[in-house]
């Protein structure tokens, strides 16, 4: 396994170096013109003006050049510098990167909680009511457009019903704690300050659920299904021989069983949420990620789109590598090879 | 007399198929066992002998209607509540099946399966003694280092070695009765004797009672008290186990003895030609008259009942009385 886990990990950096590739070259092959960020509209008739920019940025150097240094940087951790924010790349996602981490996670608690709870009801009561109303709710989620679902229920909840505080991660005029992890919840209970920490659990809240219940619909079904064929396998029948009841056959034979395939869709989602919490942060003016790519995108900021790219790419390898060894946790019939 | 240890009476068992026709996939057998003896039950795929044992343990999917009575100690299992036969699964009554691959629960380990079985039936006993309990179990049906062993996965086991786990399983709860459902059908030609001596050895230092349902009547041949043939859902000869082989009176009996292989006389095996009926089309008259050589009209329109004629009961209107042998070459 550990091997296994060492040559996963060999092979990143490779597959990385393949990322960062088509990214710059799809950047390159775009019809826009990314002067049209760093050149006041204007000033673009000087020739002057536009050369010593294209010259500061390294524009006007041929595409294998730029390709090259690229790399070069890359492989010193140097994301470029973002055209619209005049920051490095690396800093501006490393400052945003916690804010989505923390939205993620949380979403991932709740869509993992509720499809696990909803999955469960609906395989031991299938087809009753409660099957189909738990399988409603779970489809209802994952259809509903987070644009919609987020500014309803943003607008019931906080409006409306004053239940959850407004949009961000903190109240307006209120310091984020010190920074240590990035993540506002856990940064507060490290400096102690237990009214923050609420109020960045407030805060989380509805945004977590929104991002959280677009997924529960997925693995609502997944686990509805496997524990419905874990039900009906010879080992269920086993269990039954012994005497257990429905409950315990389901709880501790196809539960188990069911977690297998579960944790495969687990390590895909969160990947996916990563660059994919993009409407959440949005709504929710989430300083994230998100916000910050399709900032990036809409302006041409070529190396700010680079850097989201190839940190998106490091999400979905290191999900995937959990994944993998959450799998040889959860299937002893992989753990030996 | 005493008490039978299972007693079934008329037992039914249908099935809906998807035009929502019924069709019995057992249509009324009786049959019963003693304490501490061994019943065979002979039959091909299909014939119902599953389905029957199952039927009456509640262990057949929702879905099938099971009629008639089936008696465990004097008590009907036949609509019992759930909450009840699951008092008697497991703890009086333990089953062996066929594939023990797919029997045990990939993702735990043997000894916490065995040990779940204990403490399903008593839960005053700690997961600890539990599992210490399984070690034992392992060791009586001799599975060398059983310390070690407890703590392997299903994956991790041999065939033969699963199928003495799933034996030591079965025991247990030191039931009453065993049912064994083609224990030895997985597994390697050369482990398969193993298994049946362990099976045998077990249950008679034990006293418990079995029934060993097989498609095979080598198997039971040696250890069987008791025979009962079925084809089709029923029943068709029954009897000890002695005249079952040497005065048989169906000549499906004599069919399948004639498609046992010997290795004391160079004959070629005689297959049973066509295959047996689909449940929802069986012919009018004798399930078996299709395939049958002595088959004549009576035969195709009159049902035979089951009864005693000679030393075993029949169903058949032309029993071969042990003339069979010379008849069939």
């Amino acid at each position: 396994m550990l091997a296994y886990v060492i040559k996963r990990l060999i092979a990143i950096p490779f597959l990385l170096l393949g990322v960062a590739s088509v990214s710059f070259m799809l950047s390159q092959m775009t019809k826009g013109d990314p002067l049209a960020a760093l050149v006041p509209e204007r000033m673009m008739s000087n020739t002057e003006v536009v050369a010593a920019v294209k010259a500061e940025w390294g524009l006007d150097k041929p595409l294998p050049v730029r390709y090259a240094a690229y790399l070069g940087n890359l492989v010193q951790g140097d994301l470029g510098t973002s055209f619209a924010t005049r920051r490095p790349v690396a800093a501006d996602i490393a400052q945003r990167l916690p804010a989505t981490l923390e939205l993620v996670v949380c979403a991932m608690i709740v869509g993992t909680t509720l499809g696990l709870s909803l999955g469960l009801l609906s395989a031991k009561y299938r087809g009753s009511v409660v099957d189909s109303l738990a399988r409603m709710v779970a489809l209802v989620g994952s259809s509903l457009p987070i644009f919609w679902s987020g500014l309803i229920l943003l607008y019931l909840f906080s409006v409306r019903l004053s239940i959850v505080p407004g949009t961000g991660r903190l109240p307006a005029r209120v310091d984020p704690p010190p920074d240590v992890t990035g993540f506002y919840t856990i940064d507060s209970l490290i400096a102690g300050d237990l009214s923050l920490f609420l109020q960045s659990i407030a805060h989380l809240a509805l945004p977590a659920f929104v991002l959280g219940w677009a997924v529960t619909g997925i693995i609502t079904r997944l686990v509805r299904s496997s524990l419905i064929e874990g039900m009906a396998q010879d080992y269920a029948r086993t269990a039954r021989a012994k005497g257990a009841p429905e409950h315990v056959v389901l709880i501790n034979h196809a539960l188990p069983n069911a977690m297998i395939p579960l944790l495969t869709i687990l390590g895909f989602t969160f990947a996916y949420l990563i660059t994919g919490a993009v409407l959440t942060e949005a709504i929710f003016s989430w300083p994230g990620i998100g916000s910050y790519a399709v900032r990036a995108a809409s302006s041409l900021d070529y190396p700010a789109i680079g850097g989201v790219t190839i940190v998106g790419s490091v999400a979905f390898l290191l999900a995937n590598l959990l994944t993998d060894i959450g799998y040889a946790w959860a299937n002893p019939r992989i753990r030996v090879h | 007399m005493t008490t039978p240890l299972l007693e079934l009476k008329d037992l039914r068992v249908g099935f809906k198929d998807a035009e929502g026709n019924w069709a019995e996939a057992v249509c009324g057998i009786d049959l019963s066992l003693d304490p501490g003896k061994v019943l065979g039950i002979v039959g091909e795929s299909g014939s119902g002998k599953s389905v029957a044992m199952m039927a009456f343990l509640q262990l057949l999917p929702s879905g099938a209607r099971v009629d008639g009575h089936a008696r465990f100690m004097g008590e009907e299992l036949i609509g019992m509540p759930a909450s009840r036969i699951r008092r008697i699964r497991g703890k009086d009554i333990g089953c062996v099946f066929q594939d023990p691959l797919t029997a045990f629960n990939p993702v735990i380990p043997i000894g916490k399966q065995i040990a779940e079985a204990i403490r399903l039936h008593d839960r005053s006993v700690s997961q600890r003694d539990a599992i210490k309990e399984a070690e034992r179990l392992l060791e009586m049906v001799s599975i060398p280092q059983p310390a070690r062993r407890v703590r392997q996965y299903p994956h991790e086991f041999s065939g033969g070695m699963r199928q003495r786990a799933m034996i030591a399983m079965a025991l247990a709860n030191r039931p009453r009765l065993i049912i064994a459902d083609e224990p030895t059908t997985a597994l390697d030609v050369t482990v398969q004797a193993q298994i049946l001596d362990l099976l045998v050895d077990l249950r008679k230092e034990l006293d418990i009672g079995l029934v060993l349902i097989t498609h095979d009547l080598g198997v039971v041949s040696g250890i069987a008290d008791e025979i009962a043939v079925m084809y089709s859902g029923r029943v068709v000869e029954r009897g000890a186990t002695e005249p079952i082989f040497y005065e048989t009176a169906h000549p499906y009996t004599s069919a399948l003895i004639g498609a046992v292989p010997t290795i004391d006389e160079a004959k070629p095996l005689d297959p049973i030609e066509g295959t047996p009926p689909s449940i929802f089309a069986r012919p009018p008259g004798c399930s078996f008259a299709p395939r049958c050589k002595r088959a004549q009209d009576k035969c195709r329109s009159n049902d035979p009942a089951l009864e005693f004629q000679g030393a075993t009961a029949s169903a058949c209107h032309f029993p071969m009385n042990g003339a069979f042998r010379a008849e069939i070459q």
